[in-house]
Formats: structure tokens, sequence, C-alpha cells
């Protein structure tokens, strides 16, 4: 069997170049991604985590079996529906923007 | 309790005619305010003449329960209503002689643009003045003290477009604070020992008290504490500097209050403790001692000045002296003879001041008056007979109670007597010289035309020659004259004394004023001063009318000590020194300039400062820019993570 350590090395690993995505890139769609890169690494903390406490027989110590999967699905979907209004979003600012950049995309200040 | 007085009309019937005039006055014409202001007035007076007359039919002292008002624990105080003989007498001189008042100030005050709020004042004054004698526990009393502060206060700077009134309005009202400090202090006392502050309560725990002989004790503390009360209220040393100033307001006001009645109201509460005082005798030597050189040291102020209202205000000043000096020596109900009788003359004396003012169009300085003899007939006969009764001759008013209380002095100590007789001889003086100087000789007044004299001109102030006023001012005038020429004789063979023995008796400590002397000792003394009284008169006359030039030269004689009594010995200079101008200075530079503007200001302005700069630092965080908000939030949850790492946190 697999340790858990290294499915948490990496879902960080995920998360880490998801936040470095987020961070470095300038073009919209390619920071959406790095979100749901982010949110893949969490969820892969989640079924990891689920796996090891029910090989650990954690239920006899009040752990809800299949917790961490259900979460799961929770996190996709408010994922997918993230990503409709996000698409829809990205759609409305080039619309009227006619860019991409999100260095050009700050008329979010005082 | 026999019958119910209904004696809370008494108060109420004054406060509905202020409020009526004070809310409705100014949309109403002369007449109508005129109407409510002399109708509840006179009412309450009708009421408090039907009490008197029903007054042996009540148990004493009767006690009326109006309503209820502070209940803590077993503390109360109530609106509850007191009358006994001293309470009844109190009344009828406030009613009577306010009533009188009122009846001149509709002729006095009739041209005045706010005819209506003097009204509404004046009610209100006699409101309070009501409560607080009626007041049958010291915090009532102390409201209706208050009260009277107040009405004093607002009618000192009833013309408070004139700087100078409005500023002897406040004077009057911080000099008075002052003595009430010391009111309240020993009210506090009186709360703290006997837990009460109900007259009746209060007096007959203090009965079984044995009087203080040996040193200054409990009761001692508080005698001396109400007296400085008493002291700022009736303008006694050192707190009189706030009386002469008062003149400033309209005069039936210095009749009313500034010398009949609220300024009398620290001999009453005086004589109401009197149960306190009689077993504190430092604290009555206190009283006698300031009473009697206030007595002397106002009267000869009053020597030298030349505002025909000064003169009365240092006269008011020594009388309550006076007044004071009877209560000192133990003789309370001297006292209160002397007070009645003086706001009957001394009512008098201001309202014919008033009259005489009215007549040479506003002018106070005597010395621009003169030989108003034959102008104003009817003022100078009713001035004259007033200066009679103050001068202490007989068989006027003053005289009896003047008389009565040199007598008690007499008794406790010669002292006493003789001051009080030397103030008796200024006293004479002075007022003779007031006389004088305004109805005799020739007349100094500016508007004066030889050609005119004889026609009765009435064409308002400041016009032609001296006119006399008119009969709804002359009225009061005639009537307070009648009261000085026999209101003394109430005192013949003591009966005063004897209808006042039922409240003062009670609960003396001990009966010191036996018959020591002989009753030939008595009549030797009252030919004394008598003698002095007259004395005064001639010397006046000399001065005055029959050699005018020696004045002057006398002043040029005693030119250091001269200058001092006009200027009243400087003590309103020494008090500016002393206390306002520190007052000021500390005020300005610590309490405001260091407290106000450098630490509270500073410290508010400062942090408001702070956060602005702060802001304009911090604002450029906020660039607008969607990666560096990420970046912030990156760096803050990594700063989040090695904290919880750093400090272990599981």
């Amino acid at each position: 069997m697999v340790p858990l350590s290294y499915y948490l090395v990496l879902s960080g690993f995920l998360f880490a170049c998801g936040v470095a995505g987020f961070l470095i890139k300038r073009n919209i769609i390619t920071i959406f991604m790095s979100i749901e890169l982010m949110l893949n690494g969490v969820n892969l903390s989640f079924v990891a985590f689920a796996a090891h406490w029910h090989a650990a027989g954690g239920e006899t110590h009040g752990i809800v079996p299949l917790s961490g999967q259900v979460f799961v699905f929770f996190v996709m979907v408010v994922a997918a529906a993230e990503a409709a209004v996000g698409l829809a979003i990205i759609i409305a600012v080039y619309r009227t923007r006619e860019t991409l950049n999100v260095d050009q995309v700050n008329l979010l200040k005082l | 309790m026999t019958a119910n007085l209904n004696l809370w009309l008494i108060p109420v019937l004054p406060l509905a005619g202020a409020a009526i005039n004070g809310f409705l006055g100014k949309k109403s014409s002369r007449t109508a305010v005129t109407t409510v202001g002399l109708v509840f007035s006179g009412a309450a007076f009708a009421w408090a003449f039907s009490v008197a007359l029903r007054f042996s039919s009540a148990d004493l002292p009767y006690q009326e329960f109006v309503a209820h008002w502070i209940r803590s624990g077993n503390f109360s105080a109530d609106f509850a209503l007191y009358l006994d003989q001293l309470s009844l007498v109190m009344l009828l001189v406030v009613t009577g002689v306010g009533f009188l008042i009122h009846i001149y100030s509709v002729g006095y005050m009739w041209d005045d643009p706010s005819y209506y709020r003097f009204f509404a004042y004046l009610n209100l004054f006699m409101f309070f003045m009501l409560t607080l004698i009626l007041a049958n526990n010291y915090l009532l009393m102390f409201i209706g003290w208050e009260g009277v502060g107040l009405a004093s206060y607002l009618l000192i700077g009833f013309w408070f477009m004139k700087d100078s009134a409005a500023s002897a309005g406040k004077k009057a009202f911080i000099v008075n604070r002052i003595g009430d400090f010391g009111f309240l202090i020993g009210l506090f006392l009186i709360i703290q020992h006997f837990g009460s502050l109900n007259f009746t309560q209060v007096f007959a725990q203090v009965q079984p008290i044995a009087p203080e002989t040996g040193g200054a004790g409990l009761l001692t503390a508080i005698g001396i504490l109400l007296m400085v009360g008493a002291c700022g209220k009736s303008a006694q040393i050192p707190l009189y500097v706030w009386l002469p100033d008062a003149m400033e307001g309209p005069t039936p006001v210095s009749a009313l209050i500034h010398a009949a009645t609220m300024v009398t109201a620290g001999v009453y509460m005086v004589s109401r403790s009197h149960v306190i005082f009689e077993r504190a005798p430092m604290a009555l030597m206190v009283v006698a001692v300031i009473g009697t050189l206030t007595a002397l040291f106002a009267a000869t102020i009053g020597i030298a000045q030349t505002d025909i209202k000064k003169i009365l205000a240092y006269s008011t000043i020594s009388q309550l002296g006076y007044m004071f000096m009877a209560c000192g020596v133990g003789a309370f109900s001297a006292g209160i003879f002397h007070l009645m009788t003086h706001a009957f003359f001394k009512g008098l004396l201001f309202l014919a001041a008033g009259s005489v003012i009215h007549a040479v169009g506003g002018e106070q300085d005597m010395r621009k008056m003169g030989g108003l003899r034959s102008y104003i007939p009817w003022t100078f006969l009713t001035m004259g007979i007033a200066t009679l009764a103050i001068a202490g001759i007989p068989p006027f008013a003053g005289f009896w109670s003047k008389d009565e209380i040199l007598w008690q002095a007499y008794q406790t100590s010669w002292v006493y007597w003789l001051i009080g007789v030397i103030t008796a001889f200024i006293t004479s003086f002075y007022m003779f010289r007031l006389l004088f100087m305004t109805f005799f000789g020739d007349y100094h007044g500016a508007q004066v035309d030889e050609h005119g004299r004889g026609s009765h001109g009435h064409d308002g102030h400041g016009h032609g020659e001296p006119h006399e006023s008119p009969m709804v001012m002359l009225v009061p005038l005639m009537i307070l004259a009648v009261l000085s020429l026999v209101g003394g004789l109430v005192g013949w063979h003591n009966h005063f004394e004897h209808f006042l023995d039922p409240v003062f008796s009670s609960g003396a400590a001990s009966e010191t004023a036996g018959v020591i002397s002989s009753r030939l000792m008595e009549y030797v003394l009252m030919g004394i001063s008598v003698a002095v009284a007259f004395l005064g008169l001639l010397l006046a006359y000399v001065l005055y009318v029959s050699k005018p030039y020696l004045p002057q030269r006398i002043a040029d004689l005693l030119n250091g000590f001269y200058t001092a009594v006009l200027n009243k010995y400087y003590v309103d200079e020494f008090y500016a020194k002393l206390f306002v101008k520190p007052l000021i200075q500390g005020s300005t530079n610590i309490l405001w300039q260091g407290v106000d503007r450098k630490t509270i200001d500073d410290t508010v302005n400062n942090a408001a400062d702070g956060a602005r700069h702060v802001s304009d630092e911090v604002r450029h965080m906020q660039s607008g820019n969607l990666r560096s908000y990420a970046g912030w939030i990156a760096a803050g949850s990594a700063a989040v993570i090695a904290y919880m790492i750093w400090m272990g946190v599981r």
C-alpha cells in the first residue's frame, strides 16, 4: 500500500503549482486553470485521508465513512458551477476590454 | 389634623401664572399679561391670608403631604408642606409684599418690550420662594433656595442686552453657588448622621443632644456650613459682593428679591434650624460675628455711594447683618421681626427709589437729583416714612425691631450692642443723606427747564422735568408706607415674640434670655439708639442741607479713607486678584490650553492623523491589480502557516 505521505506530497505539489500559476500567469484562462489545479490538489488530500482513516479503522473512533469522498464530489460540483460562471465572466471581460491580460484589467482599486 | 388648609395652592398659583405668562404671554396683550400676573399672585396672597385667618383652628405645626418625591431605602423626601408661626409670618410677608410689588411693576415696566417675560419671572420667583418657605424638609427647601437663585439670575439679567446686567446676573449666580456648596455639605452631614432631611425628624433627633459647649462638634460643623449657605443667599461677609451688582436688575426686582424676600431666605433658614444652632454655641457665635461685622462694614460703604440703588443695596446688606446678629445671639424672633419690618420699609425704599428714577428719566446718580420734593410729593412722603423707619426713629417700624435686636444683643455681649448702635448711627446718617440729596436743595438734572416748572408733563422717560409716577405705582408705596408706620406695633409688649414662641421655645437648649437686666436698662438703651438715630439725621442735615460745602472738605481731609470707602474697600478688586484672576488664568492656561487643547484635543487629533498617515501608506496595497491581490493572499497564508509551524499549533 502506498503510504499517506506520498499522496500528501503530491497533493501539496499540485496545490503549489496552482498557486504559482495563479501568481505568475497573466492570461485569465490560465489563472482559471490554476485554480482548478489547486482545488484538485485539495481533493487528492481528501480522498487520501479518507482511505487512510478507513484502513486504520477510524470508523470505530467516530469517523464517518466515505466523508472525504463525498466532500470531493461537493468540491467538484462547486468547481463545475464556478467554471460555468467564471467562463461567462471571462467572455464578458473579453467582449468589453478585448483582452484577457489581467494586468490590463485593473479597475478594481480606489 | 383639624382642617385641610390646602397649602399647596399658595406656591402653585404663582407657578400657574408664570407658566401662562411664560408660554402665552408673548402673543398676548399687556392687559392680559397684567391680569394673569396680578390675579395669580393676588390669589396666592388671598389664600395665604385665608390660611392666616383659619390659622388658630389648625394643629401646629400643620403638615401637608402633597406627593411622593424621593424614596430610597430609609431615606425619604417628599413634596410636603409645613406651616407654623414662623412660616406663616414669612408667607404673609412674601405674598403681601410680593403682590404689592407686582402691582407696582405694572406701572414701572409698562413700556418695556419684554413686559410678559418680566411677569413670568416674577411669578416664578414667587413660586420658588413660597416653596422654600413652606417646605417640610431641607431638600424641598433647597429646591426653593436654588429656584429663587435662578429667578434672581434671570431678573438681574433681565436687560441682558446690557453687558453689565448680564455679568451682574452671572456674578450673583456664581457667588451663590459658593454658598450653596456649604449648604449642600451641611445637608449631607445631616443625612449622614440623622438619616433624614425632614425638619420634624431631624430636630427630634437633635433635641436630646447636649449643647456643644466644650468645643466644635458635629452640630457646630452643620451650623457653620448652613451659615455659609446663608451668607451666599443673604449677602453676608464674605459673599456679599453680588448684591450691590444685582441692582442692575429692574427696580421692582431689587425691591422684591434683593431687599424684601429672597435675601432674607438665609435668615429664615437659620431660624428654621434654630434647634441645631442653639446646640452649637460656636456656630451661633460665627453667625453673630458675621452679622455684626457685615452690618457695620456695609453701612460704612453706604456713606460714600452716590448711586441711589447702590446705597439701598448696601443698606440691605447691613440690615441683613442685623438679622443675623439677632439670630447669632439666639434672639431668632427678633431677627424675624426685623425681617418683617425690613421687608416693609426696604421694599418701600426701593419702590420709592424706583419712582424717583422713573421721575428723572432713568437717572440713578443722586448728584444729578436734588429738590425733587416739590415735583414728586407722594414719593417724597412715602420715602421719608421709610427713611424714618430704617433710621430707627419711633414710632416707625424699624425702631421696634432694631431696638429689640440691640437689646437682645446687649444681653449677650455689649460689643455686639456697641457695634449695632454705631451701625444704627451710620444707617441713619446715610439714609438721611440719601433723602436730603434727592429731595432737598436744587434740582441738578440736565433736563431741567426753568420756565417749564409747574407744568406736569407725562411725556415718557428722559424728557421734560421730573414727574410723579402713576397711581398704580403710588398705591403700593402708600400701603407699604402705612405698614412701615404701624408694622412695628405688632412688637408692642413683645406680642410678636410671643406669637413666635411656640416655634423657638420648643427645643430651646436653655433659657439664657431670661430677665437679666432691669427694665430701666432697656429704656436707657432704647434712649441711646433713638438718640443716635436723631444724631445721624442731624449730621446729614448739617452736611447736606445747611452746609452743603462741608462734605467735600471732609472728604478731602480724610482722603485715603474716603477713597477706600468710595471704592467699597476694594473688596471686588481684592476678590478679582485673589480668586477670579487665578481662576481665569488657571482655566485658560491649564484647563483650556493644557488639558483641553493639549491633552484631549491632541489625543483625538493625533489618533486621527495617525490613522490617516498609516492608511496613506497601506492604500498602495490596493492597486487594483488582480495578481497583486493574489500575491497578498498567498503571502498572508504563508505567514499564517509559518506561524502555525513555528508555534507548533496542531
